[in-house]
């Protein structure tokens, strides 16, 4: 016990005596937070329309006003569609309507017209929701249509028409910005300990003080568990301080438990430190450590759900996602703010999560050796 | 109890197709300073590495102070002190910061030891606040001493203390090794300079692996047995290969500004030679006939 003690003050005093630690970790959350939560923005604010109205009608200016009342829409308009192509391939287009002659005419002959819309799908998200969000405005438009039509077509105005009220729960106003900040969390510690406990151990091989370690008495899991702690405490310790910013920030909700959440984030943290442990002890080197955990750290991240959620992924992708330590751990971090879950709701996740931990860190321990 | 501190039989230790150490065995007495002499790559550091439990021997055994190193290799790590080639504390912490850090690793504390390292340790006392990365090469060694002496171990291994050190600090160093004799502490430590090799007890002169020779310095010296000349004229260069060409040449090594040559008449007769090197326009010639040194052993040990 009292070694693993020296190991720990040791420890300590080895990271606030590194002049890059401290502004490591207190900038790093801040600049994470602010910068990716306002840059990774999932909303469409501005898509640039361009219309090309050949019709010139009374529908279809009321079909381009109905785009230019939406707030998601700049809308221009063109005379050709060559020139509007011309400027979707300078990328300033978004999506071209095209409106084609005797539009209103065959809207009221033939009771059925059509339009024509190009959307510039160099991004497939963007292309996607820009062709939702058009879809709605149409579609809106065409109920206007067959209501205001009444008087002129009677059978028609008898349908009755179906409101949808929508209720978002646990994120009522939609705001993406809760949702993102609360996984930035979730990177933030995972960043902080795996990097900082894989580079730590390493180091000491790389330097050569592991040599003057191995010939003491010190035992494998004192050594483990002083270079663990630690970093246990200063990720626990970002967490907060995320939290915090987060909260005073982007007003994120804190409905559950903070014991609960931090005691989650200790048994998840238990496992990405063994796996910094465990690289190090395979890796010979700083540069080796970085490769293989930034390796790592983008796969999982990537699938965690941070961005797009794991249920849509496809199935293989779900099955590899159980090994996904941040994939659970996103879950229960969004469980516990926004959806306020208590223990109860989130045992699954816990037991998963300890089984890592075990798991992982005993496969630190076993691979350490003090003799080559 | 055995008069042996460490005994060493029949090791050897292969990485891959380069067997670093073939089949070693010595006896170490208690109390002793014993020496692995010879170049790098002989398989001293190998050694070493392996009775400090570092390494695992492919065949043999070893006992340190009775303790099998493969068997009981976490009593040997009480009782021992390492210090490696390489610096290797805490470049990060303070002197003090290292010292302590050790000490409480081997559940002791500096005040309980100082006795110890007194001598050492109080040289580098005054920068006790100052980052070990930030001292100088003699003082991180005899910090790496006092690190490696503050749990009293009985068997202290040294390997290459002195490489990179400057020679004042090199007999400085050797100075404390022999105060520590007082204190019945083993002491093996192996060095490639020849010259540090007549300040052990007893040496092992190390080649490519093997033991070419086990025995105190000047009984080493004993074993040369020709006569050996230091030569010396104004063309150095000139005279190495003259003398390489002479017809009763038996053995011409360059050992600094002299040139130690052997014959294989084995007479203390010099003229015939002086003849040679005035034929062959040398000037200034001094021929002188001297006691062979460790490294004069070594490099005709190394030739059989």
């Amino acid at each position: 016990m009292r070694t693993i003690l020296t190991i720990i003050q040791k420890e300590f005093i080895q990271i606030f005596r590194n002049k890059t630690m401290l502004p490591i970790i207190f900038i790093v959350p801040v600049v994470q937070l602010l910068v990716l939560v306002y840059a990774a923005n999932l909303e469409m604010k501005s898509i640039d329309l361009v219309v090309i109205d050949n019709d010139i009608s009374s529908v279809s200016s009321k079909l381009i006003s109905k785009f230019k009342g939406s707030p998601f829409f700049k809308v221009r308009s063109s005379i050709s569609l060559k020139d509007a192509e011309n400027e979707m391939k300078k990328e300033d287009a978004d999506v071209i309507m095209l409106i084609p002659q005797n539009f209103e005419k065959k809207l009221i002959t033939e009771n059925a017209s059509e339009i024509q819309l190009l959307f510039n799908a160099i991004n497939g998200t963007t292309a996607s929701i820009s062709n939702v969000y058009c879809r709605m405005i149409i579609s809106g438009f065409n109920q206007d249509i067959i209501l205001n039509s009444g008087n002129l077509y009677p059978e028609l105005a008898t349908f009755e028409t179906i409101n949808i009220e929508n209720s978002y729960w646990y994120n009522p106003k939609l705001d993406y910005k809760i949702y993102m900040s609360s996984g930035i969390l979730v990177i933030l510690v995972t960043v902080i300990s795996m990097f900082l406990s894989g580079i730590n151990l390493v180091r000491e091989k790389e330097i050569g003080t592991i040599e003057q370690i191995n010939v003491t008495p010190i035992k494998k899991y004192h050594f483990i568990i002083g270079k663990l702690i630690p970093f246990l405490i200063i990720a626990l310790f970002e967490l907060a301080f995320g939290l915090v910013i987060a909260k005073l920030v982007f007003s994120l909700p804190i409905l559950g438990s903070l014991w609960l959440l931090f005691g989650v984030a200790a048994i998840f943290l238990i496992t990405t430190l063994g796996l910094g442990l465990f690289m190090s002890t395979i890796a010979q080197t700083q540069q080796q450590v970085m490769f293989i955990a930034f390796f790592f750290m983008l796969v999982f991240i990537l699938m965690s759900g941070i961005f797009t959620p794991t249920e849509s992924m496809p199935d293989w992708a779900q099955k590899v996602n159980y090994i996904n330590p941040i994939a659970w751990f996103m879950r229960v971090i969004r469980m516990i703010l926004l959806k306020g879950s208590g223990f109860a709701q989130i045992k699954k996740e816990i037991l998963i999560l300890t089984v890592y931990g075990i798991s992982v860190l005993s496969m630190a321990v076993w691979r350490y050796r003090k003799t080559s | 109890m055995s008069e042996y501190s460490v005994i060493i039989s029949n090791i050897s230790k292969s990485y891959g197709d380069v067997s670093a150490v073939k089949n070693i065995s010595v006896n170490i007495k208690k109390g002793e300073l014993f020496g692995l002499i010879g170049p790098d790559g002989g398989g001293k550091t190998t050694l070493i590495r392996i009775l400090t439990t570092l390494l695992k021997t492919d065949t043999g055994n070893a006992t340190v102070e009775g303790f099998d190193i493969l068997k009981e290799y976490k009593k040997i790590r009480q009782i021992i002190g390492y210090m490696p080639g390489r610096f290797s504390l805490y470049q990060d912490l303070t002197v003090e910061e290292n010292l302590s850090f050790f000490a409480s690793v081997f559940g002791t504390t500096i005040e309980k030891n100082y006795a110890l390292i007194k001598d050492i340790y109080s040289h580098i006392e005054p920068f006790k606040k100052r980052k070990a990365g930030d001292l100088s090469g003699g003082m991180k060694q005899k910090l790496a001493l006092s690190c490696a002496l503050i749990h009293k171990p009985k068997v202290l291994f040294l390997d290459e203390p002195t490489t990179g050190v400057d020679a004042v600090s090199r007999k400085e160093f050797w100075e404390m090794l022999k105060n520590l004799q007082q204190y019945q502490i083993t002491i093996i430590v192996s060095t490639p300079y020849m010259d540090e090799a007549g300040l052990c007890d007893r040496v092992a002169l190390m080649q490519q692996g093997k033991i070419l020779s086990i025995d105190s310095p000047l009984n080493i010296s004993k074993q040369f047995n020709k006569t050996l000349f230091s030569v010396k004229t104004e063309n150095k260069f000139k005279l190495l290969t003259d003398l390489r060409n002479y017809e009763n040449m038996n053995s011409v090594n360059a050992f600094g500004q002299y040139i130690h040559y052997t014959d294989l008449s084995n007479s203390n007769e010099t003229n015939k030679l002086e003849e040679y090197l005035k034929v062959k326009n040398h000037t200034v010639i001094k021929i002188k006939k001297i006691n062979p040194t460790i490294e004069d052993c070594f490099i005709e040990l190394m030739k059989q």
